[in-house]
This record gives structure tokens, sequence and C-alpha cells, in this order.
């Protein structure tokens, strides 16, 4: 089971390569490498604890790091988060990391602010509020009083106005019911296919997300132990026993 | 009745200045989570600088916003250069940096300006109106009006520009503000030119009555902090609110109760700072801090 | 943090014994006034060190605290027929004796400011951080209005003046003489008794709190009570102080302690190094011979010298946060290391290199 991926002639959208993370020191990742491709959802699974939500705050340089990330064929090890926001980074986090003082729509304005400011705002939005008609009505609510699911697309929205290049999403489904994981899922798909949206999704929930991404990334204890397309992994008997619990 | 309506309305005069202090303290709180001592002192800086530039020809009002400009820039200033760096330190830390600034500026400005008192001119006529029986000076109108003036303009450009979005973006969450690409050390560097602006209004309003001295704002300051404790720390509308409040109240206690008279007017002032603090330590406005473990 | 070895404290504090003990051959009686300073300023700070240093809680009032002591020792020094000379007409209520020997005001002192610092300290529980430096602030701003306002009891403005004291029991050596001693021993045995607290369960607990008040709490230490126990141990300290000063200058009134003394003193206490004990003698002398003050002689002057030293003070403050947090106590250890190491390697140099064994 290879951790290459699929096309190796393409250069991937974003590559880390031996990457290790740190929080003080307590050792977070021990060399994690992986690639996503341009166009791919590629999803990055693990149990509690095994470095996935770290993996994504390396990307945004929100903890010490070394190693190779690049984006697009650039190093980007070492920038700020705002720095890595600027490049066409999106990252959702887990919490979603709303403006909840804010209303729907401000929020929705400082997705728009730096990378693209008026114009594309009045663009993008538009074709984004397409895949969630409810929440034009929505626009003048403060953001803290939207419901768990009704939040979590709030920040899909914000993150897609500034027309990203690569979206990374934290635990999406924490604390939503199946119906609204579904849903969001099947939204993330739909953008993917339609607007050709690259995704990193960290999830625990093994299942929907091997549902969703063509490929994925097992973490366990800061490191990669498995790697493959989507449907390999749901037959790997380790996987299915660990996390899809079958 | 009277002699009511007329503690009230100087009670709003002073009241308005301690509301502009203290919607400073709160700016900065907000933004940056610092409590910043040196507030007062900034603004009687900026007051000397006010008064340098009249000193030297320059007339009023020209050299009010000359001041603010200036004033703008300093606070800015001192944000990326003394508090960047210790932001993420322990509060101790923190506190010690702002009163360290306290300490400078005290003496930078007696050192530079020397420490005898000087007169501070108003722009306002030392006249008064008679509105039915009520006797109101022109001053306490014109201190009320300028202060006012530029806590609404601040509102406006927090609420209706999108750099002010940013900037309350930024005070509600600074990390996910970093998420979405926003340079979060230059917002608070804003958040501190616009803090020391208004500190700056508020030493150029108090300075015609107070006197200037380089203690001339120490005062001030502690009237400032209980007014925004007394709103709610972390609430601009409580800050002016309180402000208000604070200005009236103390004005009616010192002439109405005796026990209070003139000299326990400051400690009263702290007694309903600590009675806030203890009862409802948020304040009127403010919100409860969750403690994170 | 890694402690001083515990035999060099203790040859430390030999040495700085002896040489307080001798330093009045060679001075004269102004020198020795200013000494006599620093050993109650010393005692001040092991105070707010242990509140502030050890316990993590801010406090902007400690002057405060120093003048209340100050107050109770002139109050029982001149005892209810002093206060009568004064044409003052204090509440019949009050404890006032009929004079005391200025010595023994010193426990009493200490004591009735940490009984006050203790009842203090129960609201001060539900305050923290910055809360708790404002409102202490607040506490130290008021004071000097609160003492103009009960003149009957305080002396008003006018303050009380004392009668300079005379060595007690017939000794036969000069008042200064006297006072620069009396303040050296009991600064002596007031580090001693923190020395013991800090390192002890006390200080353990203290310690705790500071570095997480929940993680404290469910280790079994008790927040509430070891946090209102510092607040009545540095009032204690304060109250100490307090009371050596007035008996050293003979003389209280509510400018003696503005709210610059507080500040100083807190500023001070970073200066030495919060939360180590080592540097807080350090600290005493920064405050008695940095000239912050104008010429004349300290406390009676007290706002800040608007000259150039509050400048270089506020910038010491400053640098010392930014490139030396540790104060000069964290200078101290820096330096223990480099010598522990470098002690090190002269001994591996002497050593003949043997051929590898098992270690």
């Amino acid at each position: 089971m290879s951790s290459r991926p699929i096309s190796e002639s393409r250069v991937p959208l974003l590559e880390l390569d031996g990457v290790r993370a740190r929080y003080g020191p307590i050792v977070a990742l021990h060399g994690v490498s992986l690639a996503v491709e341009e166009g791919e959802i590629v999803a990055l699974l693990g149990a509690n604890g095994a470095g996935k939500t770290t993996t994504l705050r390396a990307v945004c340089g929100m903890v010490k790091t070394a190693g190779q990330i690049t984006f697009s064929g650039r190093s980007i090890i070492g920038r700020s988060p705002e720095g890595v926001a600027r490049l066409g980074i999106a990252h959702v986090p887990e919490g979603r990391g709303l403006f909840t003082e804010l209303t729907v729509w401000d929020n929705i304005r400082m997705g728009a602010v730096v990378r693209g400011g008026q114009k594309a705002l009045r663009e993008n939005t538009e074709r984004i509020l397409g895949y969630f008609p409810w929440m034009g009505e929505r626009r003048d609510q403060h953001a803290g009083t939207l419901s768990g699911g009704e939040q979590q697309m709030l920040a899909l929205v914000r993150a897609l106005v500034s027309n990203p290049k690569v979206l990374l999403l934290d635990e999406p489904s924490l604390g939503l019911a199946p119906t609204v994981t579904r849903e969001l899922f099947s939204l993330v798909r739909r953008l993917n296919e339609e607007e050709g949206l690259t995704v990193l999704v960290v999830e625990q929930n093994a299942m929907i997300a091997l549902d969703t991404a063509s490929r994925a990334y097992v973490l366990e204890v800061g490191k990669v132990a498995v790697a493959g397309d989507s449907d390999e992994l749901k037959r790997h008997e380790g996987v299915r026993k660990s996390y899809l619990g079958y | 009745m009277a002699a009511f309506l007329q503690q009230v309305v100087s009670g709003l005069a002073s009241g308005a200045i301690f509301a502009s202090l203290a919607l400073a303290l709160v700016l900065i709180y907000r933004s940056t989570d610092v409590v910043n001592f040196a507030q007062g002192e900034m603004a009687t800086f900026a007051t000397y600088i006010a008064w340098s530039l009249m000193d030297h020809g320059i007339s009023y009002w020209p050299a009010f916003v000359l001041t603010l400009v200036l004033a703008f820039l300093g606070g800015a200033t001192i944000e990326r250069t003394l508090i960047r760096p210790v932001e993420h330190r322990p509060e101790i830390a923190i506190v010690i940096v702002t009163i360290g600034l306290l300490i400078v500026l005290n003496g930078l400005t007696g050192w530079i300006w020397g420490a005898e008192v000087k007169a501070f001119d108003s722009p306002f006529p030392n006249e008064t109106w008679d509105v039915g029986g009520v006797v109101i000076s022109q001053q306490d109108v014109g201190v009320l009006v300028v202060c006012l003036v530029t806590v609404a303009a601040l509102w406006a450009f927090f609420r209706f520009t999108t750099l002010g979005l940013v900037m309350r973006a930024v005070a509600n969450d600074q990390t996910s503000s970093r998420l979405v690409g926003v340079r979060v050390g230059w917002m608070l560097a804003l958040g501190w030119g616009f803090a020391a602006v208004l500190g700056a209004v508020a030493g150029m309003m108090a300075a015609p009555t107070l006197f200037l001295d380089p203690t001339m704002m120490l005062v001030v300051l502690i009237y400032a902090f209980a007014a925004a404790v007394l709103g709610g720390i972390d609430s601009p509308i409580g800050a002016v609110v309180g402000g208000l409040t604070l200005g009236v109240l103390i004005n009616l206690l010192g002439a109405y109760v005796d026990f209070v008279g003139s000299e326990l007017r400051l400690p009263t002032a702290l007694f309903i700072l600590l009675v806030v603090l203890m009862i409802r330590p948020q304040g009127l406005f403010g919100h409860v801090a969750v403690r994170r473990v | 943090m890694r402690r001083i070895p515990t035999a060099v404290s203790f040859a430390a504090f030999v040495v700085i014994a002896i040489v307080v003990a001798l330093l009045p051959r060679f001075m004269g009686e102004f020198r020795l006034s200013q000494f006599t300073f620093v050993a109650l300023y010393f005692i001040a700070l092991l105070g707010l060190n242990i509140l502030t240093g050890y316990n993590g809680q801010i406090s902007l009032g400690h002057g405060a605290f120093m003048g209340i002591g100050a107050y109770v020792s002139a109050l029982l020094i001149l005892g209810r027929p002093g206060l009568e000379l004064y044409q003052l007409d204090p509440p019949g209520w009050l404890p006032l004796g009929n004079g005391m020997t200025p010595v023994f005001t010193i426990p009493l002192a200490g004591l009735v400011t940490g009984v006050i610092g203790l009842i203090i300290g129960i609201p001060a529980l539900r305050l923290a951080g910055v809360s708790l430096a404002l409102a202490t602030f607040a506490l130290a701003v008021s004071l000097p209005t609160i003492a103009k306002r009960f003149d009957q009891v305080t002396g008003g403005g006018g303050g009380l003046s004392l009668l300079l004291p005379e060595a007690p029991f017939g000794w036969d050596i000069s008042t200064r003489h006297w006072l620069y001693y009396e303040a050296w021993v009991t600064a002596g045995i007031m580090f001693l008794i923190a020395w013991l607290m800090v390192r002890g369960r006390l200080g353990r607990a203290w310690r705790s709190i500071r570095d997480g008040e929940v993680a404290a709490a469910s280790s079994g230490v008790n927040p509430a009570l070891y946090k209102t126990l510092a607040f009545g141990v540095s009032s204690f300290y304060a109250g100490v102080a307090g009371a050596l000063l007035v008996i050293e200058v003979s003389f209280v009134n509510p400018d003696t302690f503005p709210v610059s003394l507080s500040i100083l003193l807190l500023a001070s206490c970073v200066i030495g190094g919060l939360g180590a004990l080592s540097g807080t003698l350090f600290g005493a002398l920064v405050i008695e011979f940095l000239p912050v003050y104008s010429e004349s002689p300290p406390l009676i002057d007290a706002e800040f010298s608007t000259q150039a030293p509050s400048v270089v003070f506020g910038a010491l403050l400053i640098v010392i946060v930014f490139l030396l947090p540790g104060g000069f106590a964290g200078l101290l250890r820096q330096l223990s290391r480099w010598a522990t190491r470098a002690a090190g390697r002269m001994t591996a140099r002497r050593t003949t290199p043997a051929p590898a064994s098992d270690s």
C-alpha cells in the first residue's frame, strides 16, 4: 500500500514530505508525507490524538513545524497563517472558527475581504449561496445563534467565497446529527464535481469520509500508517476493524 | 431643581471625558486583551504636544487635528514595538510593560516640558447660557459635544467600513481572522492608534479645567477604569454609558451627600468599581468571561 | 526553575549578614539611614513577592498596606494620651493603649495589617489577573484620601509625629545605629520565615495555584485558603515594613504612601525577580538608590520625579520584561548555571581519561 499519488507526472497541488510538528515539548507528528492533487478529495483518517488536526495546522503554520510542505511547487513551511490563507488555502478549523459576534453576512464578507474583495464577493456569493439557499434569508442573524449544522455550512461558505485553491476541512461532522453530516458531505462532493474544488478533509467518521473522498491516508501516532484509494481502504482489514467497525 | 440640573450637566461633561478614556481602554482590551495602565499618560503626552503646537502659533482646531494624527501614529507604534513582543506572555509581563510605559511617559513629559502647571486654551467661550433658570456652561456643552462626536465617528467607522468590520472580527477571534488572511498585527496596531486618539481628545477636553501638568490624567484614568469596569470592560457601549453615568453620579453624590463631599469623590468612584467587580464582574453590558481550563 | 544549591544560599546569607553587621563602621548617619530603608523595603518586597511572585496575584496596593502598618504603629506608640496632645478625639472603642515602646509595635502592626489583608483577600478571590490589579490599584489610590477624611484617628493631612526613639533597655548606642540594627534583624528574621514558608508546603501550594488553579484544586490544594493566606502573609510583611518606616522617620501622613509607592514596589519586585527570594535584596537596593525621586529624601516628596531618572527606570522595567524576565534572580540563576558548568569542565579535565568502562 504505497502513499504515492495516482498520477506521478503532475506536481501535486499540496504536498507534505516528512513533516514533523510539536506543541512545545510534545511531538505530535513524526514525519507525515502525503499529497493532494488538484481536483481531488482526499481524506485524512485516524483516531483521536493521531495527529490529523495537527497536520492541517502544520500546513497553515499554526504549529512549530519541520520538514517540507509545498503548495503548487512553492515551499510554504514557516509562513504565518494569514500568509498561507492569502495564497489560497482555506482552512475551516475544528469548531468552525466563525465570528460569533458578527452576522451571517458579515462572516461571509470576511471570507472575501482579503482575497478578492468586493468584486469577488459579489460574483462568488450568488453562485455559492446557490448551494445554500436558506442562508440568504438569515443574513442579519448573529452567527453565534445558528445551529451546529448551519454554522458548519456558514464556515464552508465563508471559505469558498475567497475562491480558494485548496479547502482544508477539519472534522466537519463533529457535533452534527448524521443527516446533517450526510448533507454536508454531499455538498462537498457537489462542489468538487461542479466547481473542481480540491479538498483535504480530516474526519473521525471514516465511513462517510471514504464514501466522499477518492483517496485517503490513515494516521496513527503521528505517522501515515496506511494509504490508498478509498475502495482499497474500505476492504483493508486493519482499517475495517479499527475505523469502520466490521 | 435648577441646581440639580446644573450638576447633571456638568456631570455629563466630566462623564464625557471619562467615557472617551474608558472607550480607549475598552478598545484596547477588546482587541489585544491588555489593560493599558499607560492610557492616561499617553493622553497627557498628546495634550502636551497640542500645547506645544499652539505655543508655536498654530491655532486651536488645526493643532487639535494634528495632535490626533500624531496620537494615532504614536499609539500604533507603541503597540508594534512594545506590546506585540509580549502579547503571548503571562498577564503580569504585559501589566509591567504598560506600567513601565506609564513611568517612562510621565518622566518624559516632565523632562521635556517641565513640571510646572501650564494653562491650556479652550476653544469654547467661558460663558454660560441661561435655559429656563438653569445655568449651563458653554464649556461643558462643548466638551460633551466634542467627545460624543468623536465616539460617534468611531462607531460609524466600525459599523460601516470594511476596515472597521475587519477590526471587529479581529476583536472577536484573532485566530479565525488569520485563517481568512487578515494581518492581525496591523489591525491591533490600528486599535491602539484609535485608542490613543480617544485619549488625546479626552486630554485636550480636560486640560482647560484641570490645568496641564504631567500627572493631569492620572486621576481621570482611575475614573475611566471605574467607568469601563462599570459598563463592562469588553463593551464599548458600556464604556460610554458607564462614563456618563459615573460622571453624573459622582457629581450628584459630591454635591448632595455630605459624607462624600469633595474629598471622597475618588474613593467613592473606586468603591463603586470594587462593588461592581465583586457583584457583577462583567459590568452592566459586558459578557461573562468563560474560564478556559 | 533550577534553584541555587542550599549550600550556596547559606553561604550567601552568612556573607550578607556579616556585611550588614559591619557596614555601619564605614558610613555616616545619612547613609546609615538609607540602608535602614533598604532593610524595610526588603521586608515589604518579600511580602509582595510571596503574593505576586509565588502565588501569582498581582497587587498594585502593597504601599497601602505599608501605610496601614505605619499608622497602626504610630497610633500604638502615641497611645491615647499622645493623640490627645494633638487634640485628636479618636473613637472610644479603638484599643489604643497608653503608649508603647516602638519595637513592640512592629509585630502588632504586622498582625493588624495581616488580618486586614486576610479580610481583603476574601473578596479578592473573586478577582483575577488584571481585575485584581485594578482593585488593589484602587485601594492604593484611596488610602491617602481616606486617611485625610478620618482625621480624628489619623491626624488628617498633618499626620502624626513621633518622638525620636531611643535604644531600649538602656543600651548605649546612637539612635541611628539602633534603628539600623532593629530594621536589619527584623529583616533577617522575616527573610528566614519567608524562606521556610516558600520551601515548604505553603510555597508548593502557592506555586501550584499560580501555575494552574484548576489543576492545583484537583490535586487537593484548596485555592481559596492559600490565596487568602497569601494576602494575609504579604500584608503582614507590608505592615511590619510600614511600622519600621514610621519608626525610622518618626512621622507619617497621607502623602507618605501615594500610589506611586505601590507601583514602585511592584516594579522593583519584578526587577529583583518574581518568584525567587534571591533577587529581592537587589530590588530593595534599587528602590532606595535609583534616584527616581528628586533630591529630597524619598517618600517625603513622593511623586515620581519628573526627570530623566524616571525615564530610565521605566525603560529598565520594560527591558527587563523583554530580555531578563526572571529579573536579577534570573541573572543569578544563569550565573550559577555557568559556574557549575565551568566547574564541571574543570574537574573533567583534571581526571585522567580512563578507558571507557560501564557508565
